[in-house]
């Protein structure tokens, strides 16, 4: 089942999340560290490049994954609260609208002189034709706080996700790691 | 009313004469960027990285038959520093050095002054930078004085010092060839 049904999440959503869900996370731990180094790490270079690779090819997957999830039949909530269940709703979009910020203002921190970013030392992403004030100070100062709002939104999904798990005891947390069957 | 009016008149010309008699004789061309405080500092010991603040005013006196009455004052936007790189300028402007959202200035006002010759002497003054503020005395030297081709009067001076990092409470580990910056004034003073 590679699509999503009114039932259940289909290959493409349940693998887009989870990869997904360990990158941003991974990125998270590496920005955090990375700017902790001192010059004289030996990481201290790579760290960062490997930040800004792994950052673009995230930046792409998001972009697959927002047109697969509006061009998907979304599964229905298995939660009963429907005031609830607009709150999860709203921390999805939530989700989705942080991630492009942060992969938004981390191009921006490392564009602003006109500078390209190198892509695992593959391929360039150009900067934009315009840079504004004060560029890299206020891209960083967004990347950095929309990142620590995106791991608070994670921590309430995935509280979420244990409460159906273990209180409700329904079946949303096991839709996200295999597709259920059609009856 | 009339009294009100005189007194006005009379303390606003009490205010100007004394403003005129304390102003500075030369500005620093900012103005027309004729004016720069570089700095330079080693980059693991194997070259030299050179940056310097886009933004920056001051003033000075200075008089050929007294140079030794001189005074200087500028006053730099720390956020202004530019290296030619923004990722750099970004780390440069953050806590690990300037920490510039905290200290947005550096400032240096001289104590007193002392010309050698007509074209070099020695300045003594209070510099501030990071919220320390340090006396400190550097050689200057005059690079030459006279009118300008568009009615102006202009002079211009340039010096350098060494600063070590630490005196100022900036102590990221840059490497052993790293502890210090050099800090060059390069000014041009129009008469006002």
């Amino acid at each position: 089942m590679v699509k999503n049904t009114p039932l259940s999440y289909g290959f493409v959503a349940i693998t887009l999340h989870w990869l997904m869900a360990i990158t941003v996370i991974g990125l998270f731990g590496l920005g955090l560290y990375m700017v902790e180094l001192t010059y004289y790490d030996s990481w201290y270079k790579g760290s960062l490049d490997l930040h800004k690779s792994i950052g673009i090819t995230l930046a792409a997957v998001l972009v697959f994954r927002i047109l697969w999830r509006v061009l998907s039949v979304n599964p229905k909530p298995l939660g009963t609260n429907s005031k609830i269940n607009q709150l999860a709703h709203t921390a999805h979009v939530g989700m989705y609208i942080l991630l492009a910020v942060i992969v938004v203002a981390g191009y921006l921190i490392s564009t602003a002189d006109g500078r390209p970013i190198e892509v695992f030392m593959l391929f360039n992403v150009s900067a934009l034709d315009f840079v504004f004030d004060d560029q890299a100070d206020i891209a960083g100062k967004v990347h950095y706080y929309g990142a620590c709002i995106l791991i608070g939104f994670v921590i309430l999904h995935a509280l979420g996700a244990l409460k159906h798990h273990f209180i409700d005891k329904d079946k949303t947390l096991t839709r996200m790691i295999t597709p259920l069957k059609e009856d | 009313m009339k009294k009100l009016l005189i007194n006005t008149a009379v303390s606003a010309a009490l205010v100007l004469s004394a403003s005129a008699a304390n102003a500075a004789e030369y500005i620093i061309d900012t103005k027309g960027a004729h004016a720069f405080v570089n700095f330079k500092i080693k980059h693991l010991g194997y070259s030299w990285l050179h940056g310097r603040f886009n933004t920056f005013d001051g003033e000075f006196n200075y008089d050929a038959e007294k140079p030794n009455a001189s005074q200087i004052m500028v006053n730099i936007d720390t956020t202004s520093l530019d290296s030619n790189h923004a990722e750099r300028d970004k780390h440069l402007r953050g806590k690990d050095f300037l920490n510039v959202d905290k200290y947005p200035s550096a400032t240096f006002k001289s104590t007193k002054i002392t010309f050698n010759d007509a074209n070099s002497g020695k300045v003594t003054g209070d510099f501030t930078l990071h919220g320390v503020t340090k006396s400190i005395t550097f050689e200057i030297d005059k690079i030459g004085e006279g009118q300008d081709p568009w009615g102006g009067y202009r002079v211009g001076f340039e010096g350098e010092t060494s600063l070590k990092l630490s005196d100022y409470g900036i102590n990221y580990n840059l490497g052993p060839a790293s502890t210090h910056v050099d800090i060059g004034l390069f000014i041009e003073g129009i008469r006002k």
